[in-house]
Order: C-alpha cells, then sequence, then structure tokens
C-alpha cells in the first residue's frame, strides 16, 4: 500500500441489490420511507417504481474503498450526490450496480499521506452518484 | 413552506445511542459487508480496536430517525412525502465501536427555495460520552414546492 499512487484503479464491485435487500436495509438502517419497499406509493410519488436508499448505494460505493485499503477506519471522509435512482424490480436478479474507483490524487497532510478515491457508480449504464469521493489515509 | 426561522438554530442533543455489537452485525450484512472487524470481536481486537467496528455509513441508523423526527414535525412545515436525498457527506473523527454511547445534536444550516424546490441542509454532530467529536454528517435533502 505504500506505493500507491494517482492514477491506481481500485478493484471493481458488481452488486445485486433486490427488493428484499432493500426491506433488510430499511430494518437495519431505520429509514422506513415506503418508496424503498412499495410500488404504489413509489409510483404515487412520481417515481417509475420502487427505488434503492441512497445511503444504500453509498454504503455500497464505501465497500469498494474499504475492501481495497483493508482497513475501514482509515476512511477520513466520504461523500457524495445521488443524480439518478437506482430502480429495482420485483424480480430476482434485482438491479446491477457497477462501481469503480479511481486514486485522483496523493497529497501529504501531518506526516500522514491521504489518498483521494474517486467512485463511479453505474446503474443501466447511468451514472447514480456523482462527486462521489473518499479520502483515506494510508498506512506509513 | 418551512419555516426559515429554523437555519442557524441546533436541535435539543439526542441519546445516548447504544451501539450494540447485533446492530452493527446486522447493518454491515445489510450492506453485503463482511469485512471481519464488522462481525467478529476478536479480529477487531487483533486490529487494535476495543471491540466491533461499525461500517462507515453506520451513523446513518441513529441520525436519519432523528431528521425524520424533525421534518415530520409539522411545525417545520416540510413535505417528507416528496422528500429526496441530494447529497450526503461524512466527515469522520474517530471510529465508532460497539460499546460507544453517541450523542448526536442536529444542526439546520441552510435552506433555500429555487426553481420549484425546497432545498434544506442539515448537519449532525455526534460526539461520545466524553464529549469527543466522533463523527460530522451533512446531508442536502430536497421537497418539492407547494405549486
Amino acid at each position: 500500500m505504500s506505493d500507491i499512487a494517482k492514477g491506481d484503479e481500485l478493484p471493481a464491485l458488481q452488486v445485486h441489490l433486490t427488493r428484499a435487500d432493500l426491506v433488510r436495509y430499511a430494518g437495519a438502517s431505520g429509514d422506513f420511507n415506503p418508496i424503498h419497499w412499495s410500488e404504489r406509493i413509489a409510483t404515487g410519488a412520481g417515481l417509475p417504481g420502487v427505488i434503492a436508499h441512497g445511503m444504500l448505494t453509498m454504503a455500497t460505493a464505501g465497500r469498494l474503498v474499504t475492501n481495497w485499503i483493508g482497513d475501514p477506519t482509515a476512511i477520513r471522509t466520504f461523500g457524495v450526490r445521488f443524480t439518478r435512482p437506482v430502480l429495482v424490480p420485483d424480480d430476482d436478479e434485482g438491479a446491477l450496480v457497477d462501481i469503480t474507483g479511481v486514486v485522483g490524487e496523493v497529497t501529504e497532510s501531518d506526516g500522514a499521506r491521504i489518498a483521494r478515491v474517486d467512485i463511479t457508480a453505474k446503474f443501466d449504464g447511468k451514472t447514480v452518484l456523482g462527486r462521489a469521493s473518499a479520502e483515506v489515509r494510508l498506512p506509513s | 413552506m418551512p419555516d426559515e426561522s429554523y437555519v442557524g438554530r441546533s436541535l435539543p442533543t439526542a441519546g445516548p445511542f447504544q451501539v450494540g455489537r447485533e446492530k452493527i452485525r446486522e447493518f454491515a450484512t445489510a450492506i453485503g459487508d463482511d469485512a471481519r472487524i464488522f462481525h467478529d470481536v476478536e479480529a477487531a481486537r487483533a486490529a487494535g480496536h476495543p471491540d466491533l467496528v461499525a461500517p462507515p455509513t453506520f451513523s446513518v441508523s441513529f441520525t436519519m430517525p432523528l431528521l425524520e423526527a424533525f421534518l415530520r414535525d409539522p411545525a417545520f412545515g416540510w413535505d417528507y412525502t416528496r422528500m429526496v436525498h441530494g447529497d450526503q457527506r461524512i466527515t469522520f473523527h474517530r471510529p465508532i465501536h460497539a460499546g460507544d454511547e453517541l450523542f448526536t445534536t442536529v444542526v439546520v444550516d441552510d435552506l433555500r427555495s429555487r426553481a420549484g424546490s425546497h432545498m434544506l441542509t442539515v448537519r449532525c454532530e455526534i460526539v461520545d460520552s466524553a464529549d469527543t467529536p466522533v463523527a460530522t454528517t451533512t446531508a442536502l435533502l430536497v421537497t418539492q414546492a407547494q405549486s
């Protein structure tokens, strides 16, 4: 990990999000907004159907970073914009989300090396997160 | 129309939220993360932690219910049913561990109305029982203005 440099690509992650995953996440996170489990309420709110929790997509993007660095506590900041919803159909396969990341910059701060990882999350070929990045403290 | 006089205000501090091992395991499982320090106490201790470590976005499990209670309060005048999450940022001051007792203060940072939408920026300042900063989370929430 000491030779991490700008331009390094992180191992990509492909995740299937099913309705069952949304229900499990609703219970674990305490976010029971019905647009994440009721077709009736989601379409009534003007959505094309049930969508994944933005925070579940963010958490999945976080896995890309923590899997790579090996130490989840090395993350110093983590931010995303939710630009498009992830539509989750009522079938066994669910929505396929592709997550990739690249080291955008490596800087020194107070004697620590910090990598900024720029993350791309795509669903149906379109990005669903904007300005998604995490700052990670690299092992010395 | 949301009440603009809330901007700059802090809500009463909520807590303690008791961080339990099973809640950490449940949350890690729900996000599909099988990293051992989220599930196995011995692995967490071997990595230098006092107990299980919580995944990076774990704080949502106790901050989101606080935000929901505030946003559903008719006094503020927010349309929760038409809300979408615009962005989210988390700054980590120290890891969250099982056994922590955490306190959260919600601060209303900003409220703007533009192009038929209300945009609300809310911040959660999370500290432990010694008042040491644990994390700062900032969310932009958007709802359609009443037409």
